[in-house]
């Protein structure tokens, strides 16, 4: 049977809209998405069929609206709070951090804040400075945070829907680029992922990838082009990168013992440089080559000139590049 | 005069593609820079497109309701003036500069990797004698795995890469005895006094006839063949198959064979004899647990083997699927050797060569080998009445050390009872 193809968007749309017809502590808050259906029409049609007051429209606070989330979650709710673009939500930062966080643990198991944050994230859309950051890496040394980021449709289903019953907070980037770019097959029925688990994407013999998001699928584009030279590429998308799946990525990392780590973020304390640490204490005999990076360059910001974006942004051909010289070293 | 190309513009943060909805202009109209030149649809908005330029529209590269990415062309304007052919990319010839030939540097060739120290430590290997295809000559991890590989391969043979041989057309029913010594001789023992009369052709030996070549003779050297067959009445399987063979292939996309069928037999009945699926080890037998179903399959001058992992948790479809997937990596040549590791038990289809009989040699270090030789009508005596019955005979090769007849007899009739009674109820297709 043929299975419907959505983009990453309305596999967000599908799944906010399944579980808030399943579970009605579900609700949705944040700037825009009401009336107007979000910014990017991630929440379209929900105002219409849950009302105002399960779709709430907030106030340009993003500290208010991660506040507001936790209390509602404290209280057994489960909120999905969205901030409108993930480059907003540093004003939101303390209370995620040292709030949401750290009060299973403060409280002594008392209490929990089974909340979702929905953050569309990521370059690559002529954003320029406040519209294209990756944040994953702010968020990812906090331990009581979970970290998802879907590569795509039918992961964004079954993650975004294992986000919100998890009991714990977790941050769900969704990535701008490929809202409308990526589309995929998504079973109709409710299934769930499970957080913390990464997933083989391509299974390959001569250099292993290890990425999330987008860039995942630059290295499926950049695979499809070194198969034909006969150089065969295994893929694994972290999809959670905080806390890692660190049994895949030994084992990904042992299938070839060449590994390059991608991500779109900037190089230094990224999500990947911890990833080349637990390949580094745990697969030492079995690499035959050293640990590869490939990010953006350490510069403050992404630009919003045309040709420095395209500068900055990883793309699929530097991918090629990179997993080629790895398979030639 | 210069030609410019017009392109989908980006309209909006994560709108990636745009559909022409409507052109507003047509080949030949003239247009002034900013005037409206295409109605433009994304999921997020609606908007026209202004030109870019002054100038003459030349060409219309796609048509009203086509989507396509951003930064696509979609027209040519000819313009006024003496710009030089403008905006082709202008990438410098020195770019593409003779890229300078490595030239057997092996300045790497002593720089072990971690991976590669250790693979060969564990393998009490020499690594002056293995060749590096790394940069600058260094000794890569999979080097070194292909060279254990290899060596296993020519020396200790832990696993049959290949079987046996059709370097003739007529010797199609190539596991017989005699095709199989014809080949072995010459390869394992050099002829010493080899007449070459005229007219005759010397024939290299490839790397996988050598090794169809010594495993066979191994085969034969060390495991006591014993040979037995029985036929089976398949009607059943015939009318079957007939029945649904079109329904399949239309939802499918596969052809449905009887292989599939006589596998899901063939495993349902090693389940219940385990001892089938066993394997010689000196001093004992080792029944193995996974059933693990190797294929025999044809390629131009060679017979491979791959195998059919975890047979027995396959239905019908899935056995197919398998059978139509292994054959076309033989036959594209994208059999990894390890597609060809962990057999238990040989499945031969002589029949697709029309044999009707056939003597094959096991699989080292399997227990047998079963071939399915061609379905043929012939006259039965049922009910003391002549029918036209769907015939098939079913040849097995048995070590004798493990298996006695009494044993294989009952695993034969066990497979023909299976064959013989297949119904739609008891054999679905998923």
């Amino acid at each position: 049977m043929q299975l419907p193809v959505l983009s990453y968007i309305e596999a967000v749309t599908q799944a906010l809209d399944e579980e808030m017809s399943r579970d009605e502590n579900v609700f949705v808050m944040g700037e825009d998405v009401g009336k107007r259906g979000g910014v990017f029409q991630a929440t379209k049609g929900l105002y219409d069929k849950y009302g105002e007051n399960r779709v709430i429209d907030t106030p340009l606070a993003e500290s208010a609206i991660a506040g507001v989330g936790i209390g509602a979650a404290m209280y057994g709710m489960r909120p999905v709070a969205e901030m409108q673009f993930s480059d907003f939500m540093l004003p939101a930062a303390n209370q995620i951090i040292s709030e949401a966080a750290k009060t299973r643990y403060r409280s002594n198991n008392e209490w929990s804040v089974p909340m979702t944050i929905r953050a569309p994230f990521g370059g690559g859309v002529h954003g320029g400075l406040y519209h294209s950051q990756s944040m994953e890496a702010i968020f990812a040394n906090v331990p009581g945070l979970k970290i998802v980021i879907p590569s795509t449709p039918y992961d964004v289903k079954g993650l975004l829907k294992a986000s919100i019953r998890d009991n714990d907070p977790v941050i769900f980037f969704e990535h701008k680029r490929a809202y409308r770019l990526i589309k995929g097959e998504v079973p109709v029925d409710d299934y769930t992922i499970p957080l913390g688990t990464a997933d083989v994407k391509r299974v390959g013999t001569d250099v292993t990838v290890i990425t999330y998001g987008l860039m995942v699928h630059y290295a499926m584009q950049a695979a499809d082009k070194l198969a034909a030279e006969g150089i065969s590429t295994h893929i694994l998308d972290l999809r959670t990168v905080y806390p890692l799946d660190k049994e895949a990525i030994i084992e990904a990392a042992r299938k070839t013992g060449k590994v390059l780590l991608l991500t779109e973020d900037t190089k230094e304390g990224s999500v990947i440089s911890e990833a080349a640490a637990i390949i580094a204490e745990n697969c030492l005999f079995d690499l035959d080559a050293p640990i590869r990076r490939l990010a953006a360059p350490d510069a403050p910001a992404m630009p919003y000139a045309g040709p420095l974006e395209h500068a900055f942004m990883v793309k699929p051909e530097q991918v090629e590049k990179e997993i080629r010289n790895l398979a030639e070293f | 005069m210069s030609v410019k190309q017009m392109t989908m513009p980006q309209l909006g943060e994560s709108v990636t593609e745009g559909t022409i909805s409507q052109w507003l202009i047509s080949v030949g109209d003239t247009v002034k820079k900013y005037d409206p030149i295409a109605e433009v649809t994304t999921d997020k908005v609606n908007a026209e497109i202004p030109s870019s330029f002054s100038g003459k529209i030349t060409e219309l590269l796609v048509d009203e309701g086509d989507t396509l990415p951003v930064g696509e062309p979609i027209c040519t304007i000819e313009v006024e003036g003496a710009e030089p052919t403008a905006e082709k990319p202008v990438k410098s010839a020195a770019g593409k500069t003779t890229q300078k030939e490595e030239q057997k540097d092996t300045s790497m060739k002593r720089r072990y990797s971690p991976a590669v120290l250790k693979l060969a430590q564990e393998h009490e290997l020499d690594l002056d004698q293995i060749a590096g295809t790394g940069r600058s000559g260094r000794i890569t991890r999979k080097d070194v795995e292909k060279y254990i590989a290899s060596a296993a391969e020519e020396r200790t043979i832990t696993e049959p890469a290949a079987v046996a041989a059709a370097s003739q057309p007529s010797a199609a029913g190539c596991f017989s005895e005699a095709v199989a010594k014809e080949v072995v001789k010459p390869a394992v023992h050099a002829p010493r006094t080899s007449v070459n009369e005229a007219g005759d052709r010397v024939v290299a030996l490839t790397g996988v006839r050598r090794a169809i070549a010594s495993n066979m003779l191994r085969s034969k050297h060390e495991i006591p063949h014993a040979w037995t067959m029985i036929e089976v009445d398949v009607t059943n399987l015939v009318n079957y198959r007939n029945q649904i063979k079109g329904a399949f292939f239309k939802k499918e996309g596969h052809k449905l064979t009887y292989l599939p069928f006589f596998i899901k037999a063939i495993v349902t009945a090693l389940k219940e004899f385990p001892r089938i699926n066993s394997t010689w080890a000196g001093d004992k037998i080792i029944e193995k647990k996974v059933i693990n179903i190797s294929l025999a399959v044809a390629a131009d001058e060679a017979l491979y083997v791959p195998v059919i992992k975890h047979a027995d948790e396959k239905s019908i479809k899935g056995l197919a699927f398998a059978v139509d997937e292994l054959a076309a990596n033989v036959r594209e040549n994208r059999l990894f050797p390890d597609d060809m590791q962990g057999g238990t038990f040989t499945v031969n289809n002589t029949g697709s060569f029309g044999s009707i009989q056939s003597q094959p040699i096991i699989n080292y270090p399997q227990a047998a080998i079963l071939s399915i030789e061609s379905i043929v009508k012939r006259p039965i005596v049922i009910n003391n009445m002549i029918a036209i019955r769907d015939m098939v005979n079913l040849c097995i090769s048995i070590d004798h050390r493990v298996l006695d007849g009494l044993i294989t007899g009952r695993f034969l009739a066990r497979v023909k009872e299976l064959l013989e009674t297949i119904n739609p109820e008891n054999t679905p297709i998923y």
